[in-house]
């Protein structure tokens, strides 16, 4: 993949940052509210999707199973506000356990009364649990495929938990958070919300830096190495299975905290997040946004999901036929996706072909070495 | 002695359905290494294809044989989903060998596509439609060697796909306007009623056994035979397994391996079809039917080994045995005074949620054991 990287003037880089933040800052009083919720919870997709470009765009993993860690994300996130505002309700636990007959909290509640281990556990949780599942499959050397497949059935076995288990976790009914107090304030109250989309946009610039330091450095190069011979990276005497199981911890870790901030601006999660189709979308964000590129990530989160809304509103039944083309059109036309193309040869070869551009006559392995030089 | 054989007839008819379902997948996979996450709505479409023909069988004409539409039917189903997946072989999938994570995300839009197809447009013109397909890729292949070797071939199979296009239009018009059922879109779910033959339950051993289940055990039977059949004894079997080993090799001793891979997916894509007629029979068919079903194929064709029939039979006999033992809490019947905590535990899975929940989790532990399956492939080349 050439990705030949465009330098830009570092005004331009300033007036873009300058225009980006007055943009957040301004969003809440530009958008109406609907549309404000929205835009905040694609943002947080847009961190979900930020892992998944690092473990398939960079590492050359393709998971199905990210569903599993935003949703514990989601989960922790729930079950910390369920629980610090059901002071009102028989038993000082959340409202649903007595649909169930259930009396005494059950035992994994009780830490998440804590404000800091909440914090902590709504990326730590999720980032323990992906470690451990890629330290499984990667220490036997399953890979390619086998991991996507394996990937997809643990999705279903944390599917299948969460939503039989109704005296536990409330199970497919999930757990509303709209209702819930925090700071002493209703969540979904719209003063919330507007503070919920600021710390959104936030820690989707954070992710997108921290994101791009991981990829940058020599840890970003054994991955780069990983997606592209992993025997090579071997047998130069690195060890694989720790580099693919830290950076499948970091996407998980990054999920979780993307499914906490969807739950709270959502108003709800529930085992729908664990579903199938939804961590098979999150992958065409990537893809259509440009994998290996990282703002093509959060661009095509946003981007798709948006389209997605407004497709759905105007003609419900034509999403999934939209959506079914783009995976077919992505991997069939657009390898690369969007901004993958725009940075590569992309449009040079587009005017060249309606002969607006003159075509470079050399050889490819020359027009490299130019490159380079420049 | 009557509570094992009920637990292991159980089990069979839960594996039955997870083989026939994953033998499709199986051989695609396994033979081609192409990931067909669309395998699912294939089997959609064969089911669908079973309630089209319960309710074209109904019509006066047909009405003196409506009681063998069932294996009319599952003919029906093979050829449709197969067409269905030449298709999709001819215009994605082929573009794709090589690198299987691409094929799996166009697979899954491909499934998306259909899933929605069934749910927007009238089951009587889609009918019309997949004929249409029919016609204009089998007609052509019948021609005479003279015609097909001529320079103005490419004008005859254009107009075959206009003739082929309007039979099918004149076809979906006929049914639309003959079977009401038929002539409206909708994403309802839809019920095959078995013929009156296969209702009812037949004893064995002094145990009652429900006679649709025994059908599908049959058809798996025979599929199974028929396949092992195919691939080890004709001369396109034969094909099939030499390109599977050495596709360059292959190539230069003069097998064509563009037909090999046509052939082997169509096969591959009509089993998906058949095991649709059996889904059918177990409960009500919709454009999800599917998708309750792909994950455990999958995990049916891991856990058994990829390129290797026999592992697929234990593989899926065997998870079938274990839902049915960890879901029904058969442990506990079996040995009725275990300990309390053992007991707890086994009533905590003894849901069909739950039960795949535990066999998810034993098939990930026993891939640390195994990480190629019960019956892996052998060889250096294996690995990449």
């Amino acid at each position: 993949m050439s990705l030949s990287k465009i330098k830009f003037d570092k005004k331009i880089v300033l007036s873009f940052w300058i225009i980006l933040i007055a943009l957040i800052i301004a969003a809440p009083t530009l958008l109406p509210v609907f549309r404000l919720n929205l835009l905040g919870r694609y943002l947080s997709l847009s961190i979900v999707a930020l892992g998944v470009d690092l473990i398939w765009g960079y590492t050359g993993l393709l998971s199905l199973g990210q569903g599993i860690f935003f949703a514990l994300g989601g989960y922790c996130a729930a079950m910390y506000l369920q629980i610090t505002s059901s002071s009102e309700f028989p038993n000082n636990i959340p409202e649903f356990f007595a649909l169930y007959g259930v009396e005494k909290l059950p035992f994994f509640w009780e830490p998440f009364r804590s404000p800091a281990f909440t914090f902590f556990s709504i990326w730590i949780i999720p980032a323990l649990i992906a470690g451990l599942i890629g330290f499984l499959v990667f220490r036997n050397r399953i890979k390619g495929v086998y991991f996507s497949i394996l990937t997809q059935a643990s999705l279903l076995v944390f599917f299948n938990f969460f939503n039989g288990q109704q005296k536990l976790i409330n199970g497919t009914n999930g757990l509303k958070t709209d209702v819930t107090q925090l700071f002493g304030q209703m969540v979904g109250s719209e003063s919330m919300q507007r503070i919920f989309f600021w710390v959104t946009a936030i820690l989707v610039i954070a992710a997108w830096f921290f994101a791009k330091w991981i990829v940058k450095g020599r840890f970003g190069n054994i991955l780069i190495g990983i997606r592209d011979d992993e025997p090579r990276v071997r047998f130069t005497g690195y060890n694989p299975v720790i580099f693919k199981t830290i950076i499948f911890s970091i996407a998980g870790g990054l999920a979780g905290i993307s499914g906490a901030l969807y739950t709270v601006q959502s108003g709800i999660v529930s085992p729908q997040f664990m579903t199938v189709p939804f961590s098979i979308e999150m992958v065409i964000w990537v893809a259509v946004g440009g994998r290996g590129t990282l703002l093509g990530a959060i661009l095509g989160a946003v981007f798709i999901n948006y389209a997605k809304s407004l497709v759905s509103e105007a003609l419900p039944a034509s999403w999934m036929f939209i959506q079914g083309g783009l995976f077919i059109l992505v991997v069939t036309a657009l390898p690369e996706g969007v901004l993958g193309w725009i940075q590569g040869d992309g449009p040079r070869n587009l005017l060249q072909r309606f002969g607006l551009k003159r075509k470079i006559e050399t050889y490819p392995s020359l027009e490299i070495n130019n490159k380079e030089k420049k | 002695m009557e509570l094992l054989l009920d637990s292991l007839f159980n089990g069979v008819a839960i594996g039955s359905v997870l083989l026939v379902a994953a033998l499709g997948l199986a051989i695609v996979f396994g033979l081609m290494g192409v990931i067909n996450l669309a395998h699912g709505e294939l089997m959609m479409l064969g089911a669908y294809t079973t309630y089209v023909t319960q309710l074209i069988f109904k019509l006066p004409i047909l009405k003196p044989f409506y009681n063998s539409y069932i294996l009319v039917s599952i003919f029906l189903a093979f050829i449709v989903s197969g067409v269905v997946g030449i298709l999709l072989e001819k215009t994605i999938i082929r573009k794709l060998y090589g690198s299987p994570l691409e094929t799996l995300l166009a697979t899954w839009g491909v499934s998306l596509i259909l899933q929605q197809f069934v749910r927007s447009v009238p089951l009587a013109y889609g009918t019309g439609l997949v004929i249409s397909l029919i016609i204009g890729l089998f007609l052509p292949t019948t021609f005479p060697s003279k015609v097909k070797e001529s320079i103005n071939f490419k004008y005859f199979k254009f107009s075959t796909w206009i003739f082929a296009a309007l039979t099918g239009v004149l076809t979906g018009s006929v049914i639309s306007s003959n079977v009401s059922k038929l002539s409206r879109a909708s994403a309802r779910n839809v019920d095959v009623t078995a013929p009156s033959w296969m209702r009812g339950q037949v004893e064995i051993l002094g145990t009652a056994f429900p006679k649709t289940r025994l059908m599908i055990i049959l058809i798996t039977l025979i599929s199974v035979i028929v396949i092992t059949l195919f691939l080890n004894q004709s001369a396109w079997g034969m094909r099939i397994r030499a390109v599977t080993q050495n596709r360059q090799m292959s190539d230069c001793l003069g097998i064509s391996t563009e037909k090999v891979d046509i052939i082997t997916f169509g096969i591959g894509s009509g089993l998906a079809g058949v095991a649709g007629v059996a889904v059918s029979l177990l409960g009500s068919v919709g454009p999800n039917v599917g998708g309750n079903y792909i994950v455990g194929c999958f995990m049916v064709v891991v856990l058994g080994g990829v390129g290797n029939l026999l592992g697929t039979v234990f593989a899926s006999f065997g998870i079938g045995i274990m839902t049915d033992l960890i879901g029904a809490g058969r442990l506990l019947s079996i040995w009725p005074d275990m300990p309390l905590p053992l007991s707890n535990t086994i009533n905590f899975f003894a849901t069909t949620s739950m039960a795949r929940v535990m066999i998810f989790a034993l098939i990930v532990i026993f891939l640390q054991f195994k990480p190629t399956g019960l019956f892996p492939q052998k060889g250096r080349m294996v690995e990449n």
